[in-house]
């Protein structure tokens, strides 16, 4: 099992890895949404006393980076039933449990270093985190975020024949649940409809936790956070697996 | 049709029947092939070709019938039945941003290949399809010969006791063509591995099946060598005899049977 899930897992990363653009690509919209709003909003956030808005934002952003990652790797099973790869993987002697499982660690495994890669070049646009003995714990609680968006993806994508639903999860799973996570404004002064959403959002626990450990801000306890986070993905992971295994092609 | 009846069958289809809400692609199909056989399975497009070796490669469940591959139940024994095969899809199956050895080391990983043999196999086959000094470079930069070959090397690197081909040679030159089929045939008797292929070249199937079965709107409509059938029909090529079976009308008007299969899936899950 261990060789399935190695060997899946590798490929996910030699993939990503090997592809310089993508890896470019997907940092220019956080650096997007940390200069502009991070500069363009950060005075109009301190003069209504809310203090630094780039250490409000900063995990926000981690987390943004880390669904849209995660998202697009879930997604790239489409790009595998396109050109032909997913056949190679469906006719294999193992169970299909252990190709999903592969595939999803290795897209949160990507989705992870995209959220690292964030957390370094928000240190260059003045973020500056309470304590980095804290990263590590940081880490854990990224990669259950991208483990919960992984899964997410690649459910949706088991369901889907082609790309034409892509632009539909991007316009009304992926950029919501970004916009209603608390990543980019605080929710306490929400109006409670949108108060409402972001409780039943994943993303806006992961964003929680992120700015409890870099910024000292508690909204919601972290370690009820990373237990909720935890059982999201498992359940998760499980209905993923379940709709991979039901693939034909 | 003698020659299959001394043979071990390694593939035994009774009453195989596939359909998509009321389409039907494959309709109650049966036959045989013995081990070492090469099996060409012929038949104008939309005729159920596909259809039924994605049923018996586990990747469409069927309507009805019974299959065994090797001895085993696709339905029920699928992993027993994968190791028993190895397949070239009628389009690519390879990851393009890995390179030709990566792709096949992939393989031998999910065929539980112990790494010492792998690596044994994986340079005698790369030999074999001459793409050993390639066997760094990307495959996005392979030729459509090169990934052919490169399939079919991957395809056998885990022994398969059968091995199918779904139209291996479609849109390559007459020279790799040939090429390709030269190296099948020395696998075939190196490893005594059954090969059962779909092609639309007619003097393909000639040169190189011991017998063809030939399908037509689901159904079986011939079965045997090449003599069988053009005696059977009177003619004097393989080619007449196939026109004379199937009719002279072109297929493509009407939905493939691959298409129908994509719309039923479609349908299913908006359901």
């Amino acid at each position: 099992m261990w060789n399935v899930l190695y060997v899946m897992w590798v490929r996910q990363i030699k993939r990503y890895w090997r592809s310089k653009a993508r890896i470019i690509g997907s940092i220019g919209q956080p650096l997007l949404f940390l200069l502009a709003m991070g500069f363009g909003l950060g005075p109009v956030f301190e003069r209504a006393g809310k203090g630094n808005y780039i250490t409000f934002l900063a995990p926000g952003v981690m987390g943004q980076a880390i669904l849209f990652m995660a998202i697009f790797n879930g997604v790239e099973l489409i790009w595998d039933r396109q050109f032909g790869f997913l056949k190679e993987t469906l006719v294999a002697p193992v169970p299909r449990f252990q190709i999903v499982l592969g595939r999803v660690l290795g897209g949160a495994t990507i989705a992870t270093l995209q959220g690292l890669i964030v957390f370094v070049l928000t240190l260059f646009v003045g973020f500056k985190p309470q304590n980095l003995l804290l990263l590590p714990l940081a880490v854990v609680l990224m990669f259950l975020i991208a483990l919960f968006y992984t899964s997410l993806g690649t459910a949706i994508a088991s369901l889907m024949e082609d790309f034409h639903g892509f632009q539909l999860i991007m316009n009304f799973l992926v950029m919501p649940t970004f916009f209603l996570s608390g990543a980019l404004f605080p929710l306490e002064s929400a109006p409670s409809v949108l108060k409402s959403i972001s409780r039943v959002n994943p993303l806006t626990y992961g964003v929680d936790g992120l700015r409890e450990i870099f910024s000292g801000v508690i909204q919601i306890d972290l370690a009820n956070n990373t237990l909720l986070l935890t059982i999201c993905s498992l359940l998760l992971l499980m209905i993923c697996s379940y709709l991979f295994s039901k693939i034909e092609a | 049709m003698g020659e299959e009846n001394n043979l071990k069958k390694v593939i035994v289809i009774k009453n195989l029947t596939k359909k998509f809400n009321d389409f039907t692609a494959v309709d109650k199909i049966s036959f045989d092939v013995g081990e070492g056989e090469v099996f060409a399975f012929l038949g104008p497009n939309g005729a159920g070709k596909t259809t039924t070796i994605r049923i018996l490669t586990t990747l469409l469940r069927p309507t009805n019938g019974d299959v065994r591959i090797n001895g085993f139940d696709p339905l029920y024994q699928q992993d027993e039945v994968r190791e028993s095969f190895g397949i070239v899809f009628q389009d690519s199956s390879l990851d393009e941003e890995l390179t030709a050895k990566e792709n096949m080391d992939f393989h031998g990983v999910l065929y539980k290949i112990p790494n010492d043999i792998r690596e044994k196999r994986v340079q005698d086959l790369l030999e074999t399809v001459d793409l050993w000094d390639r066997k760094d470079a990307f495959v996005k930069t392979f030729s459509g010969g090169m990934r052919r070959r490169l399939e079919i090397a991957r395809a056998l690197l885990h022994h398969p006791k059968i091995f199918f081909m779904d139209e291996p040679t479609l849109g390559l030159d007459a020279q790799t063509r040939n090429k390709i089929w030269e190296r099948i045939l020395e696998l075939n008797h190196k490893y005594k591995t059954t090969i059962f292929f779909t092609t639309h070249y007619l003097e393909e199937a000639e040169k190189m099946a011991g017998r063809i079965a030939i399908i037509d709107k689901g159904r079986i409509v011939a079965l045997g060598s090449v003599d069988e059938l053009k005696n059977q029909t009177n003619t004097s090529t393989l080619e007449e005899a196939y026109l004379s079976l199937t009719g002279k009308d072109i297929r493509d008007e009407n939905l493939s049977s691959l298409e129908r299969m994509r719309m039923h899936l479609r349908n299913r899950r908006k359901r």
